[in-house]
């Protein structure tokens, strides 16, 4: 009943699912997985499942909201009413309107948008299955999705959470310890700008547990941003477009 | 690229001021005469809406926030049988800015509410184990509502001295558990915050960093944040709120920056709203 009671750390120093402190959960994505789509991913980071997608560049619609110096980037953030354990009622929360927002700006900053004046990118994050760190989900796979789409971009954008649980500063937070821990901090770091993107953070943390836990996240984003990159490859390394039958 | 190709319409105007306030902070200085570390002058007036359980007028330069609390009893969230409910609510009014429309809440409306939620739920400045009566079914819930009354950049920060300031001196009714059942009594007992967190919203433009920007510099900054810091000196909330990026090599000096002000904010406030 008490949540102070759940144990998030073993005696033997390991979590509850077995992995060491600096350890990511598996993480497996593909890219090109949705056919109407211009992009798209599939990512699948411990429990949590995100599909992605993009439309565009293409025509703003309403027009009214295009501006002629570059196109306007649009993001749902989205969790399906199974996804969790109460179901969710249909429609946006509070909650999504908010991450909506800041994953939004994470990714904006990264694409060539003054290359497509008066157009729209829409891309549309839709968590099937929420088991923590949904929204560095979303952005680690709507970033696929942008490059599957062809879109030009600074860098592909990885983001992972670090915080801490159970008096211990860990990386990648599982749902039980995003809940029961002491603090959750999502990040997202472009390598190549080295530079953060989506910072956030929920929980307290002193300030020298703060260097342990950003040094986690920097280092989960660098092995994330590889399996972008092998993603990327393992779809377009051997790609041959369809022939027309 | 910069952030000021992100947010909106890079308008000419924007970019010229977006390297005026540069070349000002270079030289340690502002467009309001302000140095890059000063805030705006901070007002704060508490028990102003006698209707409300707790109140506060909190102005930090011309941007001013009214927030009022009111209470109810419910019952508690599943996943929280033992704690009390604490919601937080805010709306951007159409009479504090050309900018602001009325209707549902937009989503910097949205962001703004959860900013302040965070900073008071995370710092864990309410007990909220002291407001549950009969865990999983009696328990106080607490509304902490704020409305933008006039707004002239950063309306992060008075949001949270507004919020702590109504909620410090807030008066609850009483109540007892008889037989099972819950008994108003006559007299009212104070929430009583277990600390005072404090939130401070930094500016970048390229390397430099400024404090509690204005309406004028913040569509010339090229990213910013909110960070709240607990009077113990924990980071308790973070947001990155707009667009643009932080580079990395900053980010120690940003939040030694942001714990130093946020201490004097709160020393600042201990004198004003005169809260043990």
């Amino acid at each position: 009943m008490n949540m102070k009671e759940q144990v998030l750390i073993k005696p033997d120093g390991t979590r509850l699912d077995g992995r060491k402190p600096n350890e990511l959960r598996p993480i497996k994505m593909e890219v090109g997985v949705l056919e109407k789509s211009d992009g798209s991913a599939y990512l699948e980071h411990g429990g949590t499942r995100v599909f992605a997608a993009v439309f565009g560049p293409k025509e703003m619609h309403p027009k009214h909201l295009a501006l002629p110096s570059r196109a306007v980037l649009r993001l749902r953030y989205h969790m399906a009413s199974f996804s969790v354990e109460d179901r969710k009622s249909l429609g946006m929360t509070r909650r999504e309107i908010e991450l909506s927002k800041v994953i939004r700006q994470a990714l904006e900053s990264v694409i060539f948008l003054e290359e497509f004046p008066r157009s729209s990118i829409d891309i549309f994050a839709e968590i099937v299955q929420a088991d923590g760190g949904t929204r560095c989900a979303a952005i680690t796979a709507s970033s696929l999705a942008l490059a599957d789409a062809g879109i030009p971009m600074l860098d592909l954008l990885p983001a992972v959470a670090a915080g801490k649980v159970g008096g211990k500063v860990v990386l990648d937070l599982s749902d039980v310890e995003d809940k029961y821990g002491e603090a959750d901090m999502p990040v997202a770091i472009s390598p190549r700008l080295n530079a953060a993107l989506l910072f956030q953070l929920n929980g307290r943390l002193s300030l020298g547990e703060f260097d342990e836990a950003w040094e986690l996240a920097r280092q989960g984003c660098s092995k994330i941003y590889e399996m972008q990159r092998n993603a990327l490859k393992n779809r377009y390394e051997t790609y041959k477009p369809e022939e027309e039958t | 690229m910069t952030a000021y190709f992100s947010g909106k319409e890079p308008s000419f105007t924007v970019k010229l001021l977006h390297d005026r306030v540069y070349e000002l902070l270079a030289e340690d200085k502002r467009l309001d005469g302000r140095t890059p570390m000063d805030i705006r002058k901070i007002d704060i007036k508490t028990n102003v809406i006698e209707k409300a359980e707790g109140s506060a007028m909190v102005s930090m330069g011309g941007t001013r926030i009214i927030a009022g609390v009111k209470n109810d009893i419910g019952q508690p969230f599943s996943d929280r049988p033992n704690e009390g409910v604490f919601a937080v609510n805010a709306e951007l009014l159409p009479l504090a800015s050309k900018s602001f429309e009325a209707g549902p809440p937009s989503e910097q409306g949205v962001e703004l509410a959860r900013i302040v939620d965070r900073s008071i739920r995370e710092s864990r400045a309410i007990d909220l184990e002291k407001l549950c009566f009969i865990p999983g079914q009696k328990a106080y819930v607490i509304f902490l509502d704020f409305y933008v009354l006039d707004y002239d950049g950063n309306y992060f920060d008075p949001a949270v001295l507004a919020a702590v300031a109504a909620l410090s001196t807030a008066k609850l009714p009483k109540y007892e558990v008889v037989n099972g059942q819950l008994e108003k009594k006559e007299e009212t007992i104070p929430i009583s915050l277990r600390t005072i967190p404090v939130s401070i919203t930094i500016g970048l433009i390229k390397d430099k960093m400024l404090v509690d920007p204005s309406l004028a510099e913040q569509s010339s900054l090229d990213t910013s944040l909110v960070a709240t810091f607990d009077s113990e000196g924990n980071l308790c909330a973070v947001q990155k709120n707009s667009s643009g990026y932080i580079p990395l090599d900053l980010m120690k000096n940003i939040l030694t920056v942001a714990k130093e002000r946020t201490d004097f904010i709160r020393s600042r406030f201990m004198e004003l709203a005169k809260v043990g």
